[in-house]
């Protein structure tokens, strides 16, 4: 069968590529669009760490065909920061150690982007849940939900 | 600790939280781990997996796929040559190459379900899952056995027909699943046992499970004509995988060059190769670049989880709480070929104590599962796990506070170990007492809620290191290390560097080099990179930092008594200091090409002295008596670092361990089938602990330095997955009344037991 051929806006810029039916959002992003900063923990949705938005919304992109994507606006931990200026989270989870080995860095930091943009003054609780869908093996999460909040904190105050 | 550590050197940066130097990268996405290098013309491997968790592989058909267009290489056992049996330390566990090139590629047998049986390269992912169809093998099924103790029955089915089991006298005439017999005795238990008011005597069972990193196993091997081979993977050492390929494929260790990817979590998993030699093998076939990544099916079923196990404790103590005779039988199994952690299990099962009489005998079981790998600590939270059960236990029975009981027992400098060495100055007693002056300890608890303690106990090491540094030409510091940095390690080296040298951190770039680089290193594991590497770079520092002083006695026609390091610079002391300035370690960069050329130092290092590290952990929980569910309400670790280089990435050792093991007690495991196969590969059916089933884990940092280390570092990444398993079994003990002893304590598991002693209406 012939390959889908899409277009697409990721991280603003306006992009075109060939996909076979069965390849995943994720594949394309990293095998195609060279964009490796997503990860494959699992393929099956439940690690976390392809992590992306789509539209608007927090998705496992290994749980979304490359072909369903036509016209849609894809965000990636690559477009995160703004130009030299690391986004508050990038930052607070660097000053905070909230990364060890870091493979799950990206699809933790999409997912709290994602939380603060809903919900600026969250509870360590509502953090916790919000993060569920991400697997992190090496930090025991202390640390990550703790520069969540703390970065919410430093954005609340502008 | 003195202001001053080494010689020159100050303390601007090391015990503070830096900024890691790998950090941008890290956060952007930028950071490439295993799966993310590709190169040109790369193919796709892919592996054919044993269906059957025993079967005689009668025969391997891959005409058929070899015809498929597209697929440029198939490999089987036919393309590994047989290796001698011989018996190699690799870490903290020892490995045989006969056992290995069965394990990287199955041989007269699979052994279990998911070994791999071969291998093919194609020029896309689909291609070679079809050519894998293609292959027929001929398997004859054999029973199997999954149970560690059905394992060692004596008409268990037989794994290896060649497997006597050694430390057993007379030598067994029959082959069987037992590979080894291990003990260690101090005293005589029997008249220890005796002179006990109580004695405590209980079976446990705990349940294999996985290291858990988020990063499956990946490697792209590129082999030329000339037999000159790169291989990208991601590893804890890198130089590791180099021996063992070079090994397996007859290949000379100076032809293959190694570099690690960042590497996406190990815990001891990724100490071994499995994808590495297959990439290599198909590559050299193929004559292009071959890229391979496990699944995470692939990485529960064929990559190693730790032991499960059965293990019997027998403690004595007299009334007033000294513990007076220690027994323990323990039972680990290895997987599909022996080198089960049970060595290290044995050592560790009494080490926090201080007991005159102690025998430990263990035993290392091979039975239809993958080959077990080291995992944080190997061994030591199983059998740690069942003796702070009973030391909690006899706590109770005696009606002693448990942390006294354990302070009262309390290995301490000058300790003699069961297992050999007399101790230094070791932590636990002040991790002990760190943990009774929390807050967390006296607060009250309710209905339904336990809290429970526990101490716990590792080795560490050190060993082979290489690490330079160069100082470029306007002053900046190259450092190179040769162990993956896995949870901090480049802050933690950087640190040292600048403080050595007397230049800003960020003036420091550490990188991790490949084989080719850097001398040789062993892998990072046993908690020994930042120890080990930090001693490297005194090292490397000092030489240059005598180097330096030599310049500048030639430049300023000095003896070496009227110079010194210090504060960064070379300085001229006495009458000198009012005719010169000082020269910084810029100041000498400028002009090396005009002083005796390029400037660095290289630390070649067999590090010793690896303090022992001990915590002691804290937990309360809840049980809910409607559905087993425990819930983990608060957590606290207090553990010995000798010396934080870096506080931050200490703590997160602490709390990711303690993490690993509330999972380790509550949910993981592997579930077989009658069948012998896997049910839960996968994170969704695999249970490990999420941010919503855990809370904040508060690190208390010990510090008792290490004296045979220039800043008093001891290893401190694999103690804290120690005392988790005991901590929340007394815990759940306290809640319930219930001694559990069979992990995961899961909730079908508690709940039966809830019922069983009219607890839960459920």
């Amino acid at each position: 069968m012939a390959k889908h051929h899409i277009e697409a806006m990721v991280n603003g810029d306006a992009v075109e590529f060939l996909c076979e039916t069965e390849e995943t959002l994720l594949d394309v992003l990293r095998d195609t669009l060279h964009l490796t900063g997503s990860k494959e923990g699992c393929a099956s949705g439940d690690c976390g760490a392809c992590s992306v938005m789509l539209n608007g919304r927090l998705v496992c992109s290994c749980l979304v065909l490359g072909c369903e994507v036509g016209g849609q606006k894809i965000e990636t931990i690559e477009g995160m920061a703004t130009g030299e200026t690391l986004h508050p989270l990038q930052q607070q989870f660097l000053k905070s150690a909230a990364l060890q080995c870091g493979i799950c860095t990206p699809g933790f930091l999409v997912a709290s982007k994602a939380l603060l943009e809903r919900m600026p003054n969250p509870t360590e609780t509502e953090v916790r849940y919000w993060l569920a869908g991400n697997l992190c093996r090496c930090t025991g999460y202390d640390k990550i939900v703790s520069a969540v909040m703390d970065t919410a904190a430093t954005m609340r105050k502008g | 600790m003195a202001e001053t550590m080494t010689n020159g050197s100050s303390q601007t940066y090391v015990g503070t939280r830096t900024i890691r130097p790998d950090g941008a990268d890290k956060v952007t996405g930028r950071a490439r781990f295993g799966a993310d290098f590709n190169l040109p013309g790369q193919l796709i491997g892919r592996v054919l997996r044993s269906p059957h968790p025993h079967a005689r592989i009668v025969s391997i058909d891959t005409s058929k796929a070899e015809a498929l267009p597209g697929v440029k290489a198939v490999i089987t056992r036919a393309d590994f040559a047989d290796q001698s049996s011989e018996f190699i330390p690799a870490g903290e566990m020892m490995m045989n190459y006969k056992d290995v090139v069965r394990n990287v590629m199955a041989r007269e047998k699979a052994l279990y379900e998911g070994h791999a049986v071969a291998a093919v390269a194609a020029t896309s992912a689909a291609i070679a899952r079809r050519a894998l169809k293609l292959i027929e093998v001929k398997y004859e099924v054999l029973p199997h056995v999954i149970d560690v103790v059905e394992a060692m029955q004596p008409n268990a089915p037989l794994l290896h027909d060649d497997l006597f089991t050694v430390g057993v006298e007379p030598k067994p005439e029959k082959p069987s699943n037992i590979a080894k017999r291990v003990e260690i005795k101090q005293g005589d238990v029997e008249a220890g046992f005796k002179k006990a008011d109580l004695v405590i005597e209980r079976e446990f069972k705990t349940a294999p499970v996985h290291q858990g990193y988020i990063e499956p196993h990946a490697a792209l091997a590129s082999v030329s004509e000339d037999g000159s081979t790169e291989l990208w993977c991601t590893t804890q050492g890198h130089f590791i995988v180099r021996a063992h390929c070079a090994r397996l494929l007859g290949l000379d260790i100076g032809k293959v060059r190694v570099t690690a990817s960042e590497i996406g979590g190990g815990f001891g998993g990724k100490t071994v190769v499995y994808l590495e030699p297959l990439a290599i093998a198909l590559s050299k076939k193929a004559k292009r670049p071959v890229k391979m990544v496990m699944s995470r099916e692939e990485v529960f079923k064929a990559s190693g989880p730790t032991s499960g196990a059965t293990v019997r404790v027998k403690l004595g103590a007299t009334k007033d709480g000294k513990f007076v005779a220690a027994f323990a039988e323990l039972k680990y199994q290895a997987g599909a070929f022996q080198g089960s952690p049970v060595q290290p299990g044995v050592m560790c099962a009494f080490a926090p104590y201080d007991i005159e009489h102690v025998h430990v005998i263990g035993y290392d079981v091979v039975s239809n599962r993958p080959k077990v790998a080291a995992y944080r600590a190997p061994g030591a939270p199983i059998s740690e796990y069942a003796v702070e059960s009973v030391v909690d236990e006899i706590a109770k029975k005696l009606e002693i506070d448990p942390i006294d009981l354990r302070m009262q027992n309390a290995a301490h400098e000058g300790t003699k170990a069961a297992y050999g060495p007399k101790f230094g100055p070791v932590g636990l007693e002040e991790t002990l007492n760190a943990i009774k002056k929390t807050e967390h300890w006296n607060a009250p608890l309710r209905k339904w809620q336990g809290r429970g303690v526990a101490s716990g106990f590792w080795f560490n090491i050190g060993g082979e290191t290489c690490a330079s540094l160069t100082v470029n030409e306007d002053g900046t510091i190259s450092l190179m290390a040769g162990t993956p940095d896995i949870g901090g390690l480049r802050a933690s080296l950087a640190a040292v560097a600048a403080d050595e040298l007397g230049v800003p951190y960020d003036k420091v770039r550490p990188i991790i080099g490949d084989t080719g680089s850097v001398g040789f290193n062993f892998l990072t594991g046993g908690s020994r990179s930042a120890f080990s590497g930090s001693m490297a770079i005194v090292e490397a520092a000092k030489q240059i930092k005598a180097e330096l002083c030599a310049r500048a006695c030639k430049l300023w026609e000095a003896t070496p008594d009227q110079v010194e390091f210090s504060g960064g610079s070379v300085r001229p002391l006495g009458a000198l200091a009012e005719k010169i300035k000082p020269m910084s370690v810029a100041d000498f960069a400028k002009v090396a090409g005009k002083t005796g050329g390029p400037i660095g130092g290289v630390g070649r290092i067999n590090a010793q002295g690896a303090g022992p590290s001990f915590g002691t952990h804290l937990v309360d929980l809840e049980v809910d008596p409607e559905t087993g569910r425990v819930t983990v309400l608060r957590y606290t670790v207090a553990q010995d670092a000798g010396r934080a280089l870096h506080p931050a990435y200490v703590e997160g050792q602490f709390q990711g361990g303690a993490v690993q093991g509330i999972g380790w007690a509550l949910n993981e495991e592997y579930i077989y089938g009658d069948d012998g196969k896997l049910q839960n590969a996968g994170f969704l059916d695999y249970r490990m602990p999420v941010a919503s089933d855990v809370p904040m884990i508060d690190a208390i940092l010990v510090e008792v330095a290490n004296p045979k280390h220039p800043y008093g570092v001891r290893g401190v990444g694999e103690t804290p997955i120690v005392p988790p398993l005991g901590a929340i079994a007394n815990a759940m003990e306290s809640a319930t009344g219930i001694r559990f002893t069979e992990l995961p304590m899961s909730p079908p598991k508690v709940l039966k037991a809830l019922k069983d002693k009219g607890l839960s209406r459920a």
